[in-house]
């Protein structure tokens, strides 16, 4: 295999195959909690795919000097600088946000996905292959991040609102409001698995 | 409002009004982990009580008599905490392995997992920032309070956990549609009891 052709691979691996959230099943927590709108979706999305890739890229160029003992407080405070630039540059930029996603942008810390690459592929494999990868994972996570936001926006409240303006309306009905509430995610969740689970078994066949 | 009523609210408000699994969604990977058998799931609660109380402690006072003092809390908190996390997880683990050898067996396998156990960060941040129950929107705890407070959202964590592994031990040998079986089954039964954890939203104005 060339340098290109591995790279795209990297990429493409996060989507479908190895999604974190849907194959691997690490970072769920964040996932379920701040999916109830489309907006939270982009910017966590956003926000766990900078620090994903740019503690990737760090990881990967100082694997030679890192000691095995001590690698994991060396993984955890790179993972900890970005996210408190992440903290700060959305409570400066976007304090309605910030507000809203409250408690889980510090909790992006310990989001597993972000330890598991930096632990279980940055720490093996060149910068190159590292950023590609942190780029698909982050992808990934933000892809079903906006597949749930749609799902529970959309039914939940009957209409998605976007940066303040109204994108799609279901028009006018009583919409059930178990999908933005706490059991929603849970139920919306399990019914994406089982259909990909589904897929997965009619590839099989 | 009474003291002692306080510190009450504060305790149920954690442990179920606004429980850290099923209401607010924190440490969902260690409930979809370990929650398979009863018994690893009473270890990773004990577990979690355990360093829970002590990280909030420590956090509580590196927050008020270091961090705050200082004026670089509002950039350090994270990278602080966490690094205090993993410090006394690795010292728990060293102390239980000299001093009880048969507690070691029982909880040793789950603390390394617990550093990265969103709930103990969490708890940790909320017991020194403003946060999200009624009671202390804009007011700090105080370190029994704080205390207090932890060991709801710990106790809450481990009655969740045991009780869906219960729920789990029993499904394993049910009729499932096969897309279901598994993980995705898992979080059907999560909403169900969630369902009825939502039941106690608005208990005694919280």
């Amino acid at each position: 295999m060339n340098e290109e052709t591995t790279g795209w691979q990297e990429f493409r691996k996060g989507f479908i195959l190895e999604n974190p959230l849907m194959v691997l099943m690490v970072g769920l927590c964040s996932s379920l909690a701040i999916s109830t709108r489309v907006e939270n979706g982009i910017f966590m999305g956003l926000s766990a795919t900078f620090v994903l890739v740019f503690s990737n890229i760090i990881i990967a160029s100082i694997r030679k000097w890192t000691p095995d003992q001590i690698r994991i407080p060396i993984f955890i405070v790179v993972i900890a600088s970005f996210v408190t630039i992440v903290d700060l540059s959305l409570k400066a930029y976007f304090p309605p946000v910030y507000e809203r996603l409250g408690v889980w942008i510090p909790l992006i810390v310990v989001n597993c996905i972000i330890l598991a690459r930096a632990e279980g592929y940055a720490y093996r494999n060149t910068v190159w292959n590292s950023f590609m990868d942190g780029l698909g994972m982050g992808a990934g996570y933000t892809m079903v991040l906006l597949i749930m936001g749609v799902i529970r926006e959309l039914l939940g409240t009957g209409k998605i609102v976007l940066f303040d303006k109204q994108i799609i309306s279901l028009g006018p009905f009583n919409p059930p409001a178990i999908f933005i509430l706490f059991p929603g995610a849970f139920l919306t969740f399990a019914c994406l698995m089982a259909l990909l689970n589904r897929y997965k078994m009619r590839k099989k066949e | 409002m009474n003291e002692a009523y306080r510190y009450f609210l504060i305790f149920l408000g954690a442990l179920l009004i606004y429980n850290i699994l099923l209401i607010r969604f924190i440490a969902l990977c260690p409930l979809m982990g370990v929650s398979t058998q009863v018994e690893t799931s009473i270890g990773m609660a004990m577990s979690v009580l355990f360093v829970m109380t002590m990280a909030t402690t420590v956090s509580w006072v590196a927050w008020n008599y270091m961090l705050k003092p200082l004026h670089v809390g509002e950039f350090l908190y994270i990278p602080v905490f966490i690094l205090i996390i993993a410090a006394l997880v690795q010292f728990v683990e060293m102390f239980i392995r000299k001093s009880s050898p048969p507690l070691y067996r029982a909880m040793g396998i789950y603390l390394p997992l617990i550093t990265t156990n969103c709930a103990v960060l969490a708890a940790a941040t909320e017991s020194v920032k403003p946060g999200f129950l009624k009671l202390n929107v804009a007011y700090h705890f105080s370190l029994p309070e704080a205390l207090v407070y932890t060991i709801g959202v710990a106790l809450g964590f481990g009655v969740v956990i045991i009780v869906f592994a219960c729920i789990r031990e029993r499904l394993e040998t049910s009729p499932v549609p096969h897309a279901f079986k598994g993980a995705p089954l898992a979080f059907i039964i999560a909403a169900l009891l969630s369902l009825a954890f939502m039941g106690f939203a608005n208990l005694l104005g919280l």
